[in-house]
């Protein structure tokens, strides 16, 4: 017998019978309505918490702040999407006070030494945050790939206020996670840190050293 | 099983409780590692759940746990179902053994050399590492603390923070003499130096092993917590992921998920939530730049559908491994993590382990508590786990009569002259002439009563018999 069909028929056939199934009320997740002020705000003090910086911006002026932080970090270049927006949109400013623009567009494999190397900074998009956690919700994509996220040591992320959630239970509730989940989803809460080494908090041990969110309201 | 139960055995015998505990409580700085690091752990648990109404949170996690345990086989079915339909193989192990072969059996296959890994404990409990370095494939950790206790040749002392038991000293001594970093007290540089050296182990790795904190049967989807990114660099880099797992961590739904996560991380570390949580559904598709071209899962039994044939003990398996339990535990905050000299330590350690190695090799763990509640008080799942300490105690003598014992190795501390002495006290007890004789003589007899009864007058002073029974005080006051 398969080890498959060994486990299934000793849980199948059970000694002590049949399992009773409790009912799960969820309502204890649930928390009042919160205004766009309040996510904003609770986001803003969670993300900064865990050492994420949260830059306040519009559709009009997210470009120059963004500018204003690669200037004070000296960043060599940026990874930008080839697609999306954001990336269009930095690509086709067209501003000298930007530095060099990256296009994540090939497999890794044919690129990875320069992506874990040599690029300094990356921004993406994300698919709205949580303000109860402080975190941000990406779905990454062809055009947007997992490592964007992950592998610079900073990391720039591009977040509506009005895609704010109260809660994750809510969030997944809204966006029909249920429904069908991409290849990889992730909630990101800060920058990558450890308290590995007696109880210190240290950060980028094996992600981004910063975390910071551009905030379009 | 018996085969686990060597192959976890060869570095130490679990058997020797006492002598490293008691080692362990005059070491002073065991003791004052993990007295500081759990002070501080407790703290900041108490504060991130403010504001929560935390009965009725805990309530619903153990609600969570028990519909996925009730329903388990159903679920694991439909877990394999839809991870075949998204593109993750799914394997089945019966024990410790079978998964390491099954996880070797995929390296080959790639022509694999070199595995990196996430945290996973189940790899711990199945002792992957040592496998495949017999077998010529290089493991390394990638978990910070998790690397610290690889690099020093030890085995994790907390099951969340792994080099708890080092100082940042030592720690640097280590990386120092391993790595050939500087010796220094600047634990950024330690990390920033751990961060280079790693980083070239991803970039070269030929498969990525991780652990799974939660498997989604409705989505097919593997959810991991962690803060680092090792996770996500191990499952993300690397052309294949082999993803390890417990068969009692699937749940049916991501609402489940929102659930455990609000409090799996909270009980663990205090953190609201962690850095990243990692959500896997799949491989990379066609058109995908990058993530594994593979994606495995392997399910392992290891002891765990024993547990489940016992209502009792079937609670066991609602574990989300937060480890509150040991930073709660009087007894594990003194001895630490290594005195237990098993995979799991702590309070989850002595309801598991005896499990896993059988209650004769674990004979000591259920016993290496007071009882004083703690761990079922701040249990996430709301696990009983002192009464299922007692359960054990009971296993262990074969001492409930109406109960037949059923763990593995149970009876091992049985001893006749205790049963014989039980007996004669039932017995005893049982006829009043003999009772009142026996009553009489004793204290009669009280002044040849010694003063020291072993281990328990070290710090205690002898009871001393009543020059007079109960019995015979009534009598006199004529009632
Ligand atoms: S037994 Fe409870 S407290 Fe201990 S690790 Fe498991 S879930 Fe956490």
């Amino acid at each position: 017998m398969s080890a498959r069909e060994t486990i299934l028929q000793r849980l199948r056939n059970r000694t002590g019978g049949e399992l009773t199934v409790p009912e799960c009320d969820f309502s204890v997740l649930e928390r009042p309505d919160w205004s766009t002020t309040e996510r904003v705000e609770r986001f803003e003090k969670m993300i900064e918490s865990v050492h994420g910086e949260v830059h306040h911006c519009t559709e009009d002026s997210w470009m120059d702040r963004l500018a204003e932080v690669l200037a004070t970090r000296g960043a060599r270049n940026l990874l930008v999407a080839k697609a999306h927006e954001i990336g269009q949109s930095l690509r086709s400013a067209d501003r000298n006070d930007l530095p060099e623009l990256l296009i994540y567009d090939e497999p890794i494999e044919s690129w990875q030494a320069h992506l874990f190397n040599e690029v300094d900074v990356s921004i993406t998009s994300t698919r709205g945050g949580i303000a109860e956690t402080g975190s941000l919700i990406l779905w990454p994509t062809v055009d947007e790939p997992r490592l964007m996220s992950l592998v610079a040591p900073v990391h720039i992320a591009i977040l509506k206020a009005s895609e704010l959630y109260t809660t994750f239970h809510e969030a997944m509730k809204a966006q029909n996670w249920a429904a069908g989940m991409p290849t990889n989803a992730l909630l990101i809460s800060g920058p990558s840190k450890t308290a590995d080494i007696e109880q210190t908090l240290a950060y980028g041990v094996h992600g981004p050293k910063e975390l910071i969110v551009l905030m379009i309201e | 099983m018996s085969e686990t139960a060597e192959h976890a055995d060869h570095h130490i015998d679990v058997k020797q409780f006492h002598p490293r505990a008691q080692a362990a409580i005059h070491n002073p700085k065991i003791r004052k590692n993990f007295r500081s690091a759990m002070d501080g752990l407790m703290a900041k648990r108490k504060a991130a759940f403010e504001g929560w109404d935390l009965e009725t949170l805990r309530d619903l996690g153990a609600n969570v746990r028990l519909r996925a345990l009730a329903n388990l086989p159903d679920l694991l079915e439909q877990l394999e179902n839809k991870l075949t339909e998204n593109g993750i193989k799914v394997h089945w192990a019966v024990d410790g053994d079978e998964a390491c072969r099954i996880v070797r059996d995929i390296c080959k296959a790639r022509d694999a050399i070199t595995v990196i890994k996430g945290k996973s404990m189940v790899s711990e409990e199945m002792e992957l590492n040592h496998y495949l370095e017999e077998q010529g494939i290089e493991a390394l950790e990638s978990d910070l603390g998790e690397y610290i206790v690889q690099l020093a040749g030890e085995t994790p002392s907390h099951i969340i923070m792994p080099a708890i038991h080092k100082n940042t000293g030592e720690i640097s001594k280590l990386l120092h003499e391993k790595t050939g970093t500087d010796l220094s007290n600047d634990v950024e540089y330690l990390t920033a130096s751990a961060r280079q050296q790693l980083r070239e182990k991803f970039m070269n790795a030929d498969v990525g092993v991780s652990g799974v904190n939660f498997a989604v049967a409705e989505t097919g989807t593997l959810c991991l917590v962690e803060n680092e990114g090792n996770g996500r660099m191990t499952t993300t880099v690397p052309p294949c992921h082999i993803a390890v797992t417990g068969i009692e961590k699937v749940v049916p739904g991501m609402e489940d998920v929102s659930a455990l996560l609000a409090l799996l991380t909270r009980s663990a570390t205090g953190q609201h939530i962690t850095t990243y949580f990692n959500m896997i559904s799949g491989p990379r598709k066609a058109e995908e730049l990058d993530g594994p071209e593979e994606v495995h899962l392997v399910l392992v039994d290891n002891g765990r559908s024993s547990i489940y044939q016992d209502d009792e003990l079937l609670d066991t398996l609602r574990c989300i491994r937060c480890g509150a339990c040991m930073n709660h535990c009087p007894v594990y905050t003194r001895v630490g993590g290594h005195a237990y000299g098993t995979t799991y330590p702590g309070p989850i350690g002595k309801i598991l382990m005896p499990h896993l190695i059988g209650l004769d090799e674990g004979r000591h763990l259920p016993s290496a508590s007071s009882l004083c509640g703690a761990c079922g008080e701040v249990c996430p799942v709301k696990i009983p786990i002192p009464d299922l300490l007692v359960r054990l105690r009971q296993e262990s003598v074969d001492g409930d009569r109406l109960h037949p014992a059923k763990v593995r190795g149970h009876g091992a501390k049985r001893s006749a002259m205790e049963a014989m002495i039980w007996k004669g006290w039932a017995w005893m007890h049982a006829s009043p002439g003999v009772y009142r004789f026996g009553t009489g003589v004793a204290s009669k007899l009280r002044a040849l009563q010694p003063a020291s009864a072993g281990a328990w007058t070290n710090y205690r002073t002898a009871p001393k018999l009543a020059a007079k029974t109960l019995h015979q005080r009534m009598k006199e006051r004529g009632q």
